[in-house]
């Protein structure tokens, strides 16, 4: 059962990398954010699926992962919308 | 008894990871952000749930479980913030260009 729960965290975790293209090509920070917020949660799917294969103390990690992935979003979301930051990324023509 | 727990757990887990993939390539996919949007929650809130409902079982003892449920809420709850404000930066962006 371990090695089964090893498997689809290794599928989960290349689905995650297959995500961070958007991270690349994005067009806008809305496509960003989102990246890494998959990012966040595919890190913390992995490491519960490694948690309760056997190694246990992964499991906190993962809850440890999940809040901070939760405030980069956020912040990165909040201050993306800001007109300074669009101003400081030259794009504040609008 | 066991085999019908392994079987709930193979079963949620590769679910899971079945939404994870949706979700994944939806977010590569989709023409605009805001269906990008669509797509991520799908793979957040349902891949990872399904993962976690299917380790349950799997769960050594209480708090270990709880722990697991712990996180699921968190990640529902931040996933929710999270796309209210990513929705509105999308918007913005829509509007700015």
């Amino acid at each position: 059962m371990a090695d089964l729960l090893l498997w689809a965290a290794v599928i989960v975790l290349a689905l995650t990398a297959a995500g961070l293209l958007r991270l690349l090509r994005g067009p806008g920070a809305a496509d960003r954010i989102m990246a890494g917020q998959l990012f966040g949660t595919g890190g913390a799917a992995v490491l519960l699926l490694l948690g309760a294969g056997g190694a246990y103390a992964a499991i906190d990690v993962a809850l440890t992962l999940a809040l901070l992935s939760a405030f980069v979003s956020l912040t990165f979301a909040v201050y993306a919308g800001r007109a300074g930051t669009r101003q400081a990324l030259g794009r504040g023509e609008e | 008894m066991s085999l019908l727990i392994d079987a709930w757990t193979v079963l949620a887990v590769f679910s899971g990871v079945f939404f994870f993939l949706a979700g994944t390539v939806g977010l590569l996919r989709f023409p605009d952000a805001l269906t990008r949007l669509h797509a991520l929650t799908k793979a957040d809130n349902l891949g990872l749930g399904l993962i976690v409902f299917g380790l349950l079982p799997q769960a050594v003892d209480v708090w270990m479980a709880l722990k697991l449920i712990v996180i699921w809420l968190l990640v529902l709850i931040a996933g929710a913030v999270v796309s209210q404000r990513v929705a509105r930066v999308a918007r913005a962006q829509e509007s700015g260009q």
